[in-house]
């Protein structure tokens, strides 16, 4: 929002706080929304552990819908609910109070953006509900199986409302993505450069950016997948034999598909890897009192992560049936990308060294994350690394890997997030006590229930099967590590019940935040009220004078000095 | 302080394991040793790195724990030191990437000598074809599959005719000879995996994938499907067994060829069809319920309906729910069984007929 344009203001209850246009608002309603969506996934993750773990205990969970809970909690974990909460949620409350505006550059747009996204999730929720129930396709929904009889959900309504839900998604995302660009680059306040933008702010930018350019690819993908599943058009679908006879379809590449897809899909790790680096950065130097190191580097290493991202999708795809040359050229983009990645990391960590760490329990989140991203990434270079991918590729050091680096990492910075900035939404402090509980238990926790899954991957047990009973190169010993994940999973599960307890118990009886209980430099904490009301900025917009990262500055008398105050008021 | 117990137990434990571990890789059965190594190589760099990143950080946390009235030491940028990190990683990139790329070219250059032969994949069996004496495939076509041609082979191609047909799930190599496979789907995609062989590849409708290896060890191999294939992904299982090159050859001389099963009747052939069209895959002859019920002692049976009716397991029944198994769900399976609704008459009475051998 520019300054001087007139700002919308809500005239009663329903426009202040169900259609509202103030993005602080928006952003929690996408957090709401978000988190009860994920808690879906979380459940439906914790049925498909039960089977694992005791297969048979259950008789109600088949073969079907198995592989129904494990497409539903994939698609649902990534796109529903962190894809929408770090950009809808965290990209909302953010921008426009780190870069000093009074809102959104498009408030409206922004509204229906959010009102979007909530029907997508309608949309996605009424497949649990038809006859055929939800896709079974995989989260992946490659074609031709995810259109095909054999498959849950395929020959029903399951598969067609997923695309949808996933097309009304994508029109929410544009509408949300658009607005969050044109504010980075209109809205700034006076003083606040690309360079003095916190590190967050990039993340968001630039995750808005891949996002804009890779969602159109699923989007083509959907509506033509739909074709081919209402009007039996052959874009994916070759000469099928099935059923006993020879379908109607004819001369369609089903790696096309996949093409699009990754085009899309890995991109789409960067969507939510990037706003994680993001909190991190923010929260890394906040916490530890100290400044962030080599941030030039640290915006270079981003941008570059943000291009190179484009170029590896293929890297899904070794043994998928393309032109096996292609993965020299996706193998190398692929170990490239790990540069950068490892410099933010580096600067991360060295961000550590001679500093005066707060062990908050957002710093325990960061902590956590670093050791977790690290092993997730790290990971990643084995199935990056073409023939290295070929005894991996779809086993479960697959499903450990994601979890680690995709799944865990995001989550933790998220958390981490949440703690960090539930005071400036609500005024007053989560619980600390609680906090560290839910902590340990959720980062110990998912630490035992994946990395012991690489080790069943180097034994070649692949991912996505409903039972391993009928396989002699399995051993037992694989089934009881199955119900130890499974118990872990239990318990990482119901702990998430604490933070939601928390959550809210401390809205309403938490301790008083006062204005900036972190000590943060960034101007989120400067605002005149807190938490910041309606506008922002009451009558002055700030001013910004230096750098989101003043912590320890020589000469100053206090550990940190704001960015919105200029060198002759330090004291 | 806690942090930096449990981070230490995590760090410690996670190298140890390595050592401990009671999963590693099944015994290795074909040349794809290097494989082996290039993740030896990987595990060793990023154990390096994992370890030495977390001590850092467990070290800085120890140390540079928070004091009240201290301040940290202010150094925005040190270009030297981000110079030397960032060439260190890709020297490390570089050594885990020179090793894959090596391996990766011997695994996609097909080599000029070997046995060759087609795996084909439906919902969800596995099938084999040798290229027979004249060592050249016949021509296929998506469109000429049938319960009859059940690999699409063209009847008029003279190189179709000598070819060996494996209508099963188990089929024979020889060791120490190079395996060239061509691979293809009939319905969805599948992946052809074995992971003694370390080898795998996607079998893609509509296209040819190939893979290569050569069996180094006497045995017999499970082979699992790894591209999620619908919903009996899981049960996608095939038997590899590696024989001694004349154990092989007098296997070999006793499948039929392309020419042999034209002429073969439908009479007697019910089970020939049961494995054609992947009934198999979820309807046991052994007594064992799989993702449907056994076909073993069903005939004449009594079967409770999902519906909660009881009927008769008899020949309307069986052909009526291939036909359109949706009609009568036996309690406690799925309805996902897809429809064979084009089988003629006397395939049906084939199958049926099949189904009531399995019963005393």
């Amino acid at each position: 929002m520019y300054e001087g344009q007139a700002l919308y203001h809500p005239k009663g209850w329903w426009t202040r706080y169900v259609f509202s246009q103030d993005h602080k608002v928006i952003a929690l309603q996408y957090t709401c929304v978000a988190l009860a969506i994920g808690l879906t996934g979380m459940f439906l993750s914790l049925i498909m552990r039960m089977q694992l773990g005791f297969p048979g205990l259950f008789e109600s969970i088949d073969a079907g819908n198995y592989y129904q809970d494990v497409t539903m909690h994939g698609m649902i974990m990534v796109i529903y609910l962190l894809t929408a909460l770090f950009l809808g949620g965290f990209g909302n409350y953010l921008i426009p109070l780190m870069l000093g505006s009074r809102d959104m550059a498009f408030p409206f747009v922004n509204m229906l953006s959010f009102w979007v996204y909530f029907l997508s999730v309608i949309i996605l929720v009424c497949s649990f509900f038809v006859e055929s129930g939800p896709t079974g396709a995989g989260w992946t929904l490659y074609p031709p199986q995810s259109i095909l009889p054999g498959t849950p959900g395929a020959d029903g309504a399951g598969i067609l409302l997923m695309l949808g839900s996933l097309a009304v998604f994508i029109i929410a995302f544009t509408m949300g993505g658009l607005n969050y660009i044109t504010t980075v680059l209109q809205s700034r306040a006076k003083g606040m450069n690309m360079m003095r933008m916190p590190l967050i702010i990039w993340c968001l930018f630039l995750a808005t950016f891949l996002g804009l350019l890779a969602f159109p690819a699923l989007l083509v993908g959907a509506i033509m997948l739909i074709f081919d599943r209402v009007l039996e058009t052959s874009f994916f679908m070759p000469e099928i034999f099935k059923g006993g006879e020879v379908l109607n379809y004819g001369g369609g590449s089903p790696v096309l598909f996949q093409h699009l897809f990754w085009f899309f899909g890995h991109p789409e790790v960067y969507i939510i890897a990037l706003p994680a680096f993001g909190i991190i950065s923010e929260l890394i130097s906040c916490h530890a009192r100290k400044n962030i190191f080599g941030y030039n580097m640290m915006v270079w290493a981003l941008i570059a992560i943000a291009g190179i991202a484009f170029i590896v999708w293929a890297h899904h795809m070794y043994v998928a049936g393309m032109n096996p040359y292609l993965g020299f050229f996706f193998a190398t983009t692929t170990l490239i990308i790990a540069v950068p990645t490892a410099i933010k990391v580096y600067n991360w960590v060295i961000t550590l060294w001679n500093a005066n760490i707060k062990m908050t329990v957002p710093m325990l989140y960061c902590l956590a994350f670093l050791i977790t991203f690290l092993i997730g990434g790290l990971t990643g270079l084995f199935l990056g690394n073409v023939a290295v991918d070929v005894p991996l590729s779809d086993t479960y050091f697959v499903v450990g890997h994601f979890h680690m680096v995709m799944a865990v990492s995001p989550v933790l910075a998220l958390y981490g997030g949440l703690y960090h900035w539930f005071p400036s939404v609500t005024g007053r402090m989560l619980d600390d006590r609680l906090g560290k509980i839910h902590f340990w238990i959720t980062f110990v926790g998912t630490y035992l229930i994946y990395f012991p899954m690489h080790y069943i991957g180097f034994l070649g047990v692949p991912r996505r099967y409903y039972s391993n009973e009928q396989y002699d190169f399995i051993p037992q010993s694989v089934n009881d590590l199955n119900q130890f994940i499974t118990i872990c999973a239990l318990i990482v599960g119901a702990a998430q019940f604490i933070l939601l307890y928390n959550f809210v118990v401390s809205a309403v009886r938490g301790k008083e935040a006062g204005s900036n209980p972190w000590g943060a430099c960034t101007l989120e904490w400067q605002t005149l009220e807190s938490p910041p009301g309606h506008g922002n900025w009451g009558d002055k917009l700030p001013v910004v004078y230096r750098w989101p990262y003043d912590y320890g500055l020589p000469g100053a008398t206090d550990d940190f000095v704001p960015q919105n105050v200029p060198d002759e008021q330090i004291t | 302080m806690a942090f930096v117990i449990v981070a230490t137990i995590i760090v410690i434990g996670t190298v140890l394991w390595n050592a401990v571990t009671p999963w590693w890789f099944t015994p290795l059965a074909s040349n794809w040793g290097s494989l082996d190594q290039t993740i030896i190589i990987s595990l060793w760099v990023t154990g390096v790195a994992f370890v030495l990143v977390s001590g850092f950080i467990i070290y800085c946390v120890y140390k540079f724990r928070y004091k009240e009235g201290h301040k940290s030491e202010y150094e925005p940028e040190n270009t030297k030191l981000e110079l030397w990190l960032t060439v260190i990683t890709t020297i490390g990139v570089v050594v885990l990437l020179a090793p894959g790329l090596i391996a990766w070219n011997d695994y996609v250059a097909l080599p000029d000598e070997g046995i060759e032969v087609e795996g084909v994949g439906q919902q969800w069996v596995w099938s084999y074809r040798f290229p027979g004496e004249d060592g050249v495939y016949g021509n296929t076509s998506g469109r000429l599959f049938s319960s009859k041609n059940t690999f699409g082979l063209d009847p008029n191609d003279p190189n179709s005719l000598d070819d060996i047909l494996i209508r099963s799930a188990e089929v024979h190599l020889p060791i120490n000879e190079n395996v060239i496979m061509q691979l293809r789907s009939k319905d969805v995609l599948h992946d052809f995996y074995i992971p003694q062989f370390r080898a795998k590849m996607d079998l893609v409708p509509g296209q040819h994938t190939n893979l290569w290896f050569e069996p180094t060890l006497l045995g017999t191999y499970e082979v699992a499907c790894a591209e999620y294939c619908g919903t009996g992904h899981y049960a996608m299982r095939g038997l590899i067994t590696v024989d001694t090159k004349e154990d092989f050859q007098t296997w070999l001389d006793q499948q039929p060829t392309f020419a042999q099963t034209l002429n073969e009747g439908v009479e007697g052939s019910g089970k020939q069809i049961a494995q054609t069209l992947g009934c198999v895959a979820c309807h046991s002859d052994n007594g064992v319920n799989g993702i449907g019920p056994t076909w073993k002692d069903s005939f004449g049976s009594t079967r409770e309906l999902a519906s909660g009716e009881i009927v008769t397991v008899d020949e309307a029944y069986i052909k009526e729910s291939v036909v359109n198994p949706i009609a009568k769900i036996a309690s406690g399976y799925a309805p996902i069984m897809p429809a064979y609704a084009t089988l003629s008459d006397e395939e049906l009475d084939a199958i049926a007929d099949y189904i009531k051998t399995l019963s005393n």
